[in-house]
């Protein structure tokens, strides 16, 4: 697999997002306030409670949500062409009827998928023998790395993740976390990452940034200076982690409370 | 060896008793009781005009086959089915997505939808042989303006079920609107598109006879019509089975196994 040419920034800085809401949902304030940059290639992790409006940034940078006060910007060293941005949602949405192969090559344009990268992708993350299965006869890891692949197969400037690995078992969990990292340093690209797992955010990102209840604003913005490789289970994760948190404990009391279902590391 | 033999027998008769009780045979039987209640029922009628024997309308279906063409009828109806259901299909779906996806076209379309579901089959067909004249075209655009707004109801219940959760992936990896209409879209409505071409078929080729008798010269309806005025119930019944027949063979040689195939990702 060869480095991406291809790798974008992004600049977030959304005023204000509100839902209008229905007779039966009241009107709310998501984000307020919400401004941060992310450089070329950073990892970086989004971590905040539930119903804090990640999954709206998140639709806002993947261009699918534009009614918004404020912007989005993706912007990469070559200005040909809109940089490609891929998005991997919290379920694996894969097509039912489609088999597993021709789930990756239709996002794909014809070049790239007479090249058979898709299938590339998939016999790396070892789904080569599922290639013509349909993807309900998979197992839930086995769906989010079909997912993942999707993600990577159009060598994204930019890569969008939802809490992709909520509900899975611990070690299929860890296994997806290090084929996320393993397809990351292969191809490079930036990141961003909602969680609201601690230990997840610590094991993966280059850096953290912790979210307030909506309508939600940055609170702590926290580099994680880890060596890579790291290990889910060494001692390492959970010391950063009560740093961070005896440090900013107050602050973060709101953002990183809801880590208790883990799925990373016990505390 | 007396007791294997008897424990044979005993199994033997456990497997034809459970086989009996199968679907096949049980298809059979029902197939077999309609024969008998039909025979049995044409000792009330002496004369044989009125019901005639199932024996004599195979009879008849064969004289019908081989000297008063019977199949160029049949083909001539069958056209007309084919012409009316794929016009009634093509427009119908086109129809109901239109008024499923989008909110303003369903408000303008839908009463002129209500009027055409509950306008009767012989009003439109009396219009269209009136305003068109006693056509062809008459014919065919009577039948599918009957059949359009049973697939609208159909399709625009399927476009509304749509996931849009899949529509959102085709847009963030910037799949083209062709392949997202044909590969995204158009598979969630399939068993609502075969839902509505099951129903279509069977309600086409009825309104498809009505037709005929009211202004073809030619066609099942055609003949049911003159042997009604003949009086020959044979023919009639000769007709009747020669359709059913074909009806059977679309539904099972066309209909499941496109069904099967529209679904074999479950």
């Amino acid at each position: 697999m060869h480095p991406v040419a291809v790798t974008a920034g992004l600049t977030v800085d959304i005023r204000r997002k509100r839902f209008a809401g229905d007779g039966r949902t009241p009107p709310h304030t998501a984000i307020e306030n919400l401004q941060f940059d992310v450089p070329v290639g950073q990892f970086c992790c989004l971590l905040g409670p539930s119903g804090c409006g990640k999954t709206t940034l998140l639709n806002i940078a993947a261009g699918l949500d534009s009614e918004v006060d404020g912007s989005v910007d993706i912007h990469s060293e070559s200005t040909q062409t809109r940089p490609a941005v891929s998005y991997m949602f919290q379920t694996p949405r894969l097509l039912p009827w489609m088999s597993v192969r021709d789930n990756v090559d239709i996002v794909l344009a014809p070049p790239a998928r007479a090249d058979g990268r898709g299938v590339k992708l998939l016999e790396r993350m070892e789904l080569g023998s599922y290639l013509d299965a349909y993807p309900t006869r998979l197992s839930g890891g086995q769906r989010r790395r079909v997912a993942l692949a999707r993600a990577f197969a159009i060598r994204p400037a930019l890569l969008l993740l939802d809490e992709p690995f909520v509900s899975l078992d611990q070690p299929v969990g860890n296994r997806l976390r290090e084929i996320l990292l393993d397809l990351w340093q292969a191809q490079p690209t930036t990141v961003l990452f909602v969680t609201h797992d601690l230990n997840e955010a610590i094991y993966l990102g280059d850096r953290i940034l912790f979210l307030s209840q909506p309508p939600s604003s940055v609170v702590h913005d926290a580099a994680v200076d880890l060596p890579r490789p790291r290990n889910p289970d060494s001692p390492v994760i959970n010391t950063f982690r009560t740093g961070l948190l005896d440090r900013h404990g107050g602050l973060l009391a709101g953002a990183a409370g809801s880590t208790t279902d883990s799925g990373s590391s016990t505390p | 060896m007396a007791v294997g033999t008897v424990d044979a027998a005993a199994s033997a008769w456990e497997r034809l008793r459970r086989a009996a009780g199968g679907p096949a045979a049980l298809r059979i039987f029902s197939f077999v009781l309609l024969l008998g209640v039909w025979s049995v029922a044409t000792l009330a009628d002496p004369s044989g005009q009125v019901l005639p024997a199932p024996w004599v309308v195979l009879d008849t279906l064969w004289y019908h086959l081989n000297e008063e063409g019977l199949l160029y009828h049949l083909s001539i109806t069958l056209w007309r089915v084919a012409a009316a259901f794929f016009g009634a299909m093509v427009i119908g779906v086109a129809l109901g997505i239109l008024m499923g996806a989008r909110r303003r076209a369903d408000i303008i379309l839908d009463g002129w939808h209500i009027l055409f579901l509950n306008m009767p089959a012989l009003v439109l067909i009396i219009l269209c042989y009136v305003w068109f004249g006693l056509t062809e075209v008459a014919a065919i655009v009577a039948v599918a303006l009957n059949k359009i707004p049973n697939v609208v109801v159909t399709v625009r219940e399927g476009t509304r079920a749509v996931d849009r959760e899949l529509l959102d992936v085709a847009r963030v990896f910037r799949v083209d609107r062709r392949t997202t209409f044909l590969r995204f879209f158009l598979p969630q409505l399939y068993p609502y598109i075969m839902a509505a071409a099951r129903g279509g078929i069977a309600l086409i080729w009825k309104i498809v006879l009505v037709v005929e008798l009211l202004g073809r010269s030619n066609g099942v309806g055609f003949k049911l019509h003159e042997f009604f005025q003949l009086f020959d119930i044979a023919a009639v019944l000769a007709y009747t089975l020669s359709f059913v027949v074909v009806m059977m063979v679309v539904e099972y040689g066309v209909m499941a196994p496109l069904e099967r195939r529209c679904t074999r990702w479950r």
